[in-house]
């Protein structure tokens, strides 16, 4: 992984702050074959999310390693909230809508379509692999593929093992945690 | 901080079989904020809500977080009871610790593991939470109703039967649409004109409706419960008013050659007309293209003879405006112009059945008014070439409909009824006729409606070919109809007299320019968009908005009635209440530090962003700003993604919540 210049983070990061204490990342048994990888799924309520509750309705078992939050649509999701992840200690991220066309929002998963192929090249800038962040569309009525999703999403970041890259360019920085993009707003 | 209440719900066995409800609950409870942690067997019942709100009082809580199932199950129910003990219904969140955890892990540590996570996510969140007001929007109860065919004027007199008031547009200088033009209807073959003109003098002379002929929806503003419309009067050049209708005028027009709009070409009218004898308002228009007035700048003979006086020249067209609470779109169709008009190369087939080129070949809404007893013939069947009685005539099915080759994939639903109606109409007019049906395959889902065309076969003799028609060509005034009957496995060559193509039903002209007024999505063939195929089909994604009628899909007059009158219903319904109540999740601007670079203006799928000004008492421009119509706004916070300074936030999924709940996975 190479490293990045401080200069993409540099965003208000003077703070010196409890916030960041707070804020220092403990992955679960990182680095052993214990490893189990946290993956967080940003997912739009009107499709994923009903597809994700008819897997539990069909009781379709998945690994225990997503973590789900539910946002009306994909269309609301900006990538802030994706390095954010990373930054809290995701080993992988994963953003799931309604197919193309059918969006509750009309046209929300095509802006989102649009961000992610944006998105896709700056993740190396960043310094996050791209094999860490999935996009797919699961409709209310895939709930067998929401299993298939997170069980090889799961399988291949258990693979990849635990994302560091992120701590890597921290400490190489020497002064803790960068501000986390986006933290300028956290006011109150 | 706030006063957090979890309730952890076991769901009998559902949840805590899998899940160690009470070391999530300990674990809950160590929290800041949280207040109380309690485990219950079923949550959602009668004794686990009254065990909620007792905490509630009794703990002064004043945020609630559930840890259950979905919240698309229960979300609504909890937020209800909260409510009930005054905690505002926003500030209650829930876990999804079921579908999202029991009932898809088996592992119990990791399930427990998890739980716990999704707890402590809700409970970030919830401590986030702003107590909001479901948005209250006055209603006007008033509906504005586009198109005044079948649907159009069944949609308004079922309103105005309701005791609201209805604003009926027309683009056509009569109300009554392609109905009025059919002959007799399927599958009953009673008069389609006996059934119609009833309901239009209904519509026209009811108190509670407002009729506009000859006009057209120019702009549409607001939001649901207040549209503003703008209604363009087109200069109808006679004053309604004054007019008896008593038709001196037309008989006296010199200009007799315009084709009649109304008998779709195969008669003619003059230049001052009434599209038919039984029109709504049966007062004249003068067509300014016709006239020789207004093409020479002589002759004036109608106002000669009008004794009322009627006849204005200088008329202009005006716009007028509207104030409405809710919009039904009924503009129903027209046909596929068989390689004639259709602009897209790709749809623009069938120049080989010499449509436009050969008189007597014809579509279905022609040969109509060919066979109708008000038409051009009287209602003999007259072929439009030499006036000869057609004894042989082949139907052609499928024109433009499930032909992804040439023509649209669609089936236009109502063409295999109507071929097989004219088939007997025919028969029962040219005893000795023979009629010719090339289908693809014989559609006639409906009451009564297979029993119809069996009728037709069976007893008025139509011969059905089952297979596609390859090419027409004319030949000493017979035209050679080549194709081929898939069941026989050969060739076939008919002779005939005339041939009537079946052309698929497409949305109205401009229909696609008014769903972009009124922000409603239509699909690649134009055709309307309803918010849901089944559990919502007559209201569009933009509230306020309904659609009844063939321009939301092919569909027969029995359908178009009764989707008109389930508009009726919503439209009543929706006036019924003094006020609209609206989720509160909406988007909401700072608008004292937006850039005003109008990024959101552009990616708000419902127009629901506008560019504003702020200015001082002085009336001083203080700044630009992008504004929020909570009204329009249905909270997709695509806004909030694309804002480059953050000025926007999402109600009940802010930035600050979403954040906080990732940071609290660490």
């Amino acid at each position: 992984m190479n490293a990045v210049g401080s200069t993409q983070y540099a965003v208000g990061s003077t703070e010196p702050s409890a916030a960041k204490q707070r804020v220092s990342p403990l992955p679960l048994g990182e680095g052993t074959e214990t490893f189990r990888p946290k993956i967080v799924a940003y997912v739009c309520n009107w499709c994923t999310y009903l597809g994700a509750d008819l897997a539990g309705t069909n009781r379709l078992e998945y690994p225990a390693n997503v973590r789900i939050i539910r946002l009306p649509c994909t269309g609301r999701i900006d990538f802030n909230l994706i390095v954010k992840a990373f930054e809290m200690g995701a080993d992988a991220v994963l953003v799931s809508g309604c197919h193309p066309g059918d969006c509750h929002y009309t046209a929300g998963n095509y802006h989102a379509r649009r961000r992610w192929m944006l998105f896709r090249e700056l993740l190396d800038t960043l310094g996050i692999e791209t094999d860490r962040v999935h996009f797919t569309w699961i409709s209310a009525a895939e709930g067998r593929k929401w299993q298939q999703v997170i069980t090889e999403i799961t399988e291949k970041t258990r693979q990849l093992g635990p994302y560091s890259a992120y701590r890597e360019i921290v400490s190489s920085q020497g002064n803790g945690l960068p501000s986390p993009v986006g933290r300028e707003r956290g006011r109150g | 901080m706030a006063r957090i209440g979890v309730f952890i719900c076991w769901c009998g066995e559902n949840i805590a079989r899998n899940v160690d409800v009470e070391r999530v609950a300990t674990a809950a409870g160590e929290w800041p904020g949280v207040r109380c942690s309690l485990a219950y067997k079923y949550m959602c019942s009668d004794p686990g809500q009254s065990l909620i709100r007792e905490q509630i009082r009794d703990r002064q809580l004043d945020a609630v977080v559930v840890a259950s199932c979905s919240p698309h199950m229960h979300l609504r129910t909890f937020r209800k009871a909260a409510e009930r003990e005054g905690v505002n219904p926003y500030l209650v969140e829930m876990a999804n610790i079921r579908e999202h955890c029991s009932w898809v892990h088996s592992s119990r540590e990791e399930a427990t593991a998890k739980a716990i996570d999704l707890v402590r996510m809700a409970v970030a969140k919830v401590r986030r939470d702003r107590a909001l007001e479901p948005i209250r929007i006055p209603v006007t109860r008033r509906a504005l109703v586009i198109g005044g065919g079948v649907a159009g004027i069944q949609a308004a007199l079922d309103i105005a039967d309701g005791g609201c008031d209805v604003v009926l547009v027309e683009r056509e200088p009569s109300i009554g649409g392609k109905m009025a033009g059919l002959s007799e209807t399927f599958p009953t073959l009673d008069c389609s004109q006996c059934i119609l003109t009833p309901r239009m003098v209904d519509v026209a002379q009811h108190p509670r409706v407002k009729l506009y002929t000859y006009s057209e929806v120019e702009a549409v503003r607001g939001y649901v419960g207040n549209f503003s419309v703008t209604i363009r009067r087109k200069a109808r050049h006679v004053d309604l008013d004054k007019c008896t209708g008593c038709g001196q005028c037309w008989n006296a027009c010199p200009s007799k050659k315009s084709l009649s709009e109304f008998d779709f070409g195969m008669g003619t009218r003059t230049a001052i007309y009434v599209p038919f004898p039984q029109a709504v308002p049966a007062r004249p228009v003068i067509d300014e293209t016709a006239c020789l007035r207004f093409t020479k700048g002589k002759c004036g003979l109608c106002a000669k003879k009008c004794q009322a006086g009627a006849i204005r020249f200088d008329d202009r067209e005006e716009h007028v405006v509207e104030e409405v609470g809710a919009v039904v779109v009924a503009t129903g169709y027209r046909l596929y112009d068989i390689g004639k008009r259709e602009t897209e190369s790709r749809t623009a087939g069938y120049g080989e059945y010499g449509y436009g080129r050969y008189k007597d070949v014809i579509d279905t809404l022609q040969f109509e008014r060919i066979v109708s007893a008000s038409g051009p013939t009287g209602g003999e069947i007259r072929r439009p070439s030499d006036g000869r009685e057609p004894k042989s005539v082949v139907f052609v099915s499928c024109v433009g409909s499930r032909d992804n080759a040439k023509g649209l994939s669609y089936c236009s639903k109502i063409c295999c009824m109507v071929v097989a109606k004219h088939t007997m109409l025919y028969k029962h007019k040219v005893h000795d006729g023979q009629a010719h049906v090339f289908y693809m395959d014989i559609r006639a889902g409906g009451k009564n409606y297979e029993e119809f065309v069996r009728r037709a076969i069976e007893q008025d003799g139509a011969r059905y070919h089952r297979g596609r028609v390859s090419k027409i060509t004319e030949e000493n005034g017979k035209l050679i109809v080549r194709g081929v009957d898939t069941l026989a496995g050969e060739p076939l060559t008919i002779e005939a007299d005339l041939v009537v193509l079946a052309g698929a039903m497409c949305p109205s002209e401009g229909v696609r320019e008014l769903a972009q007024k009124l922000n409603v999505g239509y699909d690649e063939f134009g055709f309307l968009s309803e918010s849901h195929p089944k559990l919502r089909p007559v209201e569009t994604n933009a509230a306020g908005v309904f659609v009844c009628g063939a321009c939301q899909g092919p569909k027969d007059i029995p359908e178009a009635v009764a989707q008109a009158s389930a508009v009726a219903g919503k439209v009543l319904g929706m006036f019924s209440r003094d006020q609209l109540a609206r989720e509160p999740e909406v988007a909401r601007i700072q608008e004292a530090t937006c850039a005003a670079c109008f990024t959101c203006v552009r990616a708000c799928p419902y127009g629901a962003i506008e560019k504003a000004e702020i200015r001082d008492r002085q009336g001083q421009l203080v700044k630009r700003t992008a504004r929020i119509n909570p009204g329009l706004c249905m909270g997709c916070g695509t806004c909030v993604a694309v804002c480059p300074s953050k000025n926007v936030d999402l109600e009940g999924f802010s930035e600050q919540q979403i954040y906080a709940m990732v940071e609290s996975l660490v």
